[in-house]
């Protein structure tokens, strides 16, 4: 039986980054870009965890992956609210057509 | 009467005329009768002056009274020593004697121009003017030293130009007082030479202290000939200024003045300035300086007189006579008769200036015609100018019981001696020729102006005697040309006051190596008593050898040419117009007067013109080209630069942005806004590093 390592925390962590990134550029909602960002901050926990676990650490990993946590709800919170802005003033919430940075 | 007293006596005299000429000058527009002002400057100046010579002669007779202070002390000059400039004042007889002169015609001369100059357009002016003359004239008398002279001199100079000039509104005036002063200054450049040497060699200029020392026997360069150089370049002054020969040009032109002018300063005071100078640095003559002078003397007494035969306007005739008789005083000196010299420079200076004062007389009565073939017969209107008129044309005729005929006859008689002592019989010749044309160009100008007919009836009809301020100088200048004024026997003047106590034969201070043989001293000419002593006995005695004959040579030949102006222009035995046509090129040789000014136009004038020109043209072409070559290079110069700035440095700076340019347009595409395409730049750009730094 295989045994489960720390790099199979790390390969299931690294997936999940890259399908954080690619929801993050690639979608077009900011909602789902959102949740792409949600989905890297929770691949850092994997991270966190795993190093905590396998590594001589302590519980210093634990107690990042907690501030990771209340940092996403946050995150959430306050991207959500200017979101809800983006799309009072634009009246979508669609990224591509969000490009007045560039003027 | 102290001496101090005498000394400030002498500077009230010389600060009179110039108080005069600033408070004239000065008030001259607002105060139209401020000329009388002036005349009665002159009047109190003359009385002072009267004073003056009186107590000199009484009190100090044969002591010299100076007065000096410093006028600029140079403190030590390293190599030289101490240098001082001093000024003062030198009273001896002479020129007590000469400052009266000055001051006697000057106060004439301002009474006559009251009347002669009436309705001028700048009347006060002139007086002005003649104020600032006779301060400069009594300078240049009382100065004790060649500085002093020499700055008076130039200030007669300028004052000269002024009265020259002073109707300039006519061209041929202003252009004669240019040329006097110029021609004057061509002398004066001598002087100024002859100065420098003796302060050079003395470090002063102070006459008594150059004597002193040439008589110890320091000479300029320790040398006899630059001694003779240094009188001759001092001469040279006296050439300027006294009109002699070549010279002398400057002088019938000066006639374009008012004529009181001319009798002032061109016959009886200025020009004799130059004999003065003469008279003053005559112990410092050298023998071969003397005959220099002599013949100098010569050729100008000779030459003028030829061409005053044959000119018509009256007052060049007199001009050139006044050059002929001031050639006789230049002569005189250069054969060592000095008394006679002084002499006549004091005797000329009457007569002339009443022939002068005479023929303003004249001419403001012939409402300005001067010449004389429009004259004749003005003897029955005129009959006080007339009679001072032939008085004085006796005078300088050399004719006895006048005083010219005293001076002139020692003259004759000083060139005979001189002549006997050393060979040069040229000298008296030529002074015997002459007497013979002074006198008959006089006579010949007395009778067309005042005998005969009146040629021109209607100005004739109009003269009339001039008023009173005019003739009593005319009187009191022909009365001062009798001999009684100088001595108690008309034929020999060396029984006289004049010759015996009042000119003293100066000593002479030049190295006895220098001189004429006669002029060194024997043992007998120094005894005291024997008056006249002239350097020495053989001199005396040639002088006494040659006065016989020299009185009746000078009295036939003075004679003959009266004679000769009857018969020519009064009986008319011998026709003038005839003469002249049978030695046509010899008359006009005289007309033209030598063609001395025709041949100063040809070579000095043209080729200082010349000169100027070529000059004018090598700073166009030359300099101007210069200027205009290195104007033409910086222009190229700038213009290759302006090409180098537009091509290259714009160019780097225009590629310089052109690149930024094209980085940015490269690089644009990037700036998408879009907060996605920057992420997947991030990202990318993380694996890359990651890529990069794996190694590491």
């Amino acid at each position: 039986m295989l045994e489960i390592s720390l790099t199979h925390f790390l390969v299931v962590s690294s997936i999940l980054f890259c399908l954080g990134i690619y929801g993050v550029v690639t979608r077009k909602n900011a909602v789902m870009v959102l949740m792409g960002i949600e989905l890297i901050l929770n691949a850092s926990n994997i991270n966190f965890i795993a190093f905590a676990r396998y590594g001589n650490f302590g519980l210093q990993g634990q107690m990042v992956a907690l501030f990771v946590i209340v940092l996403a709800a946050a995150e959430a919170a306050i991207a959500l609210a200017i979101v809800l802005n983006v799309y009072k003033t634009f009246v979508n919430i669609n990224v591509d057509e969000l490009d007045t940075l560039r003027d | 009467m102290s001496e101090s007293l005498l000394v400030k006596y002498s500077l009230f005299i010389l600060f009179l005329p110039l108080l005069g000429f600033i408070v004239t000058l000065l008030l001259g527009k607002k105060v139209p009768k401020i000329f009388i002002f002036e005349n009665l400057v002159m009047f109190v100046s003359l009385v002072l002056s009267g004073i003056l010579l009186f107590v000199k002669l009484t009190s100090f007779a044969d002591v010299a009274v100076t007065s000096e202070f410093i006028w600029i002390d140079f403190g030590n000059v390293p190599l030289i020593g101490s240098i001082t400039i001093t000024l003062g004042v030198l009273l001896d007889d002479i020129s007590s004697i000469m400052i009266v002169i000055v001051m006697l015609i000057s106060f004439l001369v301002h009474l006559f121009s009251v009347d002669y100059m009436k309705g001028d357009i700048r009347y006060n002016r002139y007086f002005a003017y003649l104020g600032l003359f006779t301060f400069s004239m009594a300078g240049i008398v009382i100065t004790s030293n060649m500085l002093m002279m020499y700055i008076f001199w130039e200030l007669v100079g300028i004052s000269s130009y002024l009265l020259i000039g002073f109707w300039y509104e006519k061209k041929s005036a202003s252009d004669a007082g240019k040329k006097a002063f110029i021609v004057n200054r061509i002398g004066d450049l001598g002087m100024l030479a002859g100065l420098l040497i003796l302060f050079a060699t003395y470090q002063t200029f102070t006459f008594q202290e150059i004597f002193v020392e040439i008589a110890k026997g320091n000479l300029p360069f320790n040398s006899g000939f630059w001694l003779t150089v240094t009188g001759i370049l001092i001469f040279c002054g006296a050439i300027g200024k006294s009109a002699q020969f070549p010279l002398h040009v400057w002088l019938p032109d000066a006639m374009e003045g008012p004529t009181p002018v001319s009798a002032l300063i061109h016959a009886a005071t200025m020009v004799a300035a130059g004999v003065y100078l003469v008279v003053r640095i005559f112990g410092i003559l050298t023998a071969d300086a003397m005959l220099f002078i002599a013949a100098i003397g010569a050729l100008s007494a000779f030459i003028p007189a030829t061409i005053a035969l044959t000119q018509n306007d009256i007052k060049k005739v007199l001009a050139y006579s006044t050059i002929s008789q001031l050639g006789y005083m230049i002569l005189a000196l250069g054969v060592g008769a000095y008394k006679f010299a002084f002499f006549h420079l004091i005797t000329h200076a009457f007569f002339k200036a009443c022939l002068f004062l005479g023929s303003g007389s004249v001419i403001h009565a012939m409402h300005h015609e001067q010449d004389i073939n429009n004259m004749g017969g003005l003897r029955k209107k005129m009959p006080i100018t007339y009679a001072t008129f032939l008085i004085s044309a006796l005078a300088i005729s050399g004719i006895p019981l006048t005083s010219g005929f005293l001076s002139k006859d020692g003259i004759l008689s000083g060139t005979f001696a001189f002549g006997s002592l050393t060979g040069h019989w040229l000298f008296p010749a030529v002074g015997f020729f002459v007497a013979l044309l002074t006198a008959f160009y006089m006579f010949r100008l007395v009778i067309l102006t005042f005998h005969g007919e009146p040629r021109n009836k209607e100005k004739y009809e109009h003269a009339r005697e001039s008023s009173f301020v005019m003739v009593l100088p005319l009187v009191v200048l022909a009365g001062l040309s009798f001999f009684l004024w100088y001595t108690p026997n008309p034929i020999d003047p060396e029984a006289g006051w004049f010759y015996s106590d009042w000119i003293e034969t100066p000593v002479l201070h030049t190295p006895e190596s220098e001189r004429f043989d006669f002029m060194v001293e024997d043992a007998v000419s120094t005894e005291p008593g024997e008056h006249g002593v002239m350097y020495s006995q053989a001199y005396t005695n040639a002088l006494h050898h040659v006065h016989g004959p020299a009185v009746i040579l000078s009295l036939t030949v003075a004679l003959l040419g009266i004679l000769l102006a009857f018969l020519m222009y009064q009986w008319k035995k011998i026709n003038p117009d005839k003469l002249a046509e049978r030695f046509k090129p010899l008359y006009k040789f005289s007309l033209n007067k030598w063609y001395f000014d025709e041949f100063y136009d040809r070579t000095f004038v043209a080729g200082t013109l010349g000169l100027a020109r070529f000059i004018a043209k090598f700073d166009l072409k030359v300099i101007d080209g210069i200027v205009d070559g290195s104007a033409a290079v910086t222009k190229a110069f700038s213009k290759f630069i302006g090409k180098f700035d537009n091509i290259v440095i714009d160019g780097l700076v225009n590629l310089s942005a052109y690149l930024s340019g094209f980085i940015g347009l490269l690089f644009r595409r990037l700036q998408t806004g879009k907060v996605q395409t920057y992420l997947v730049l991030v990202v990318f750009s993380l694996v890359i590093l990651l890529f990069l730094f794996k190694s590491i």
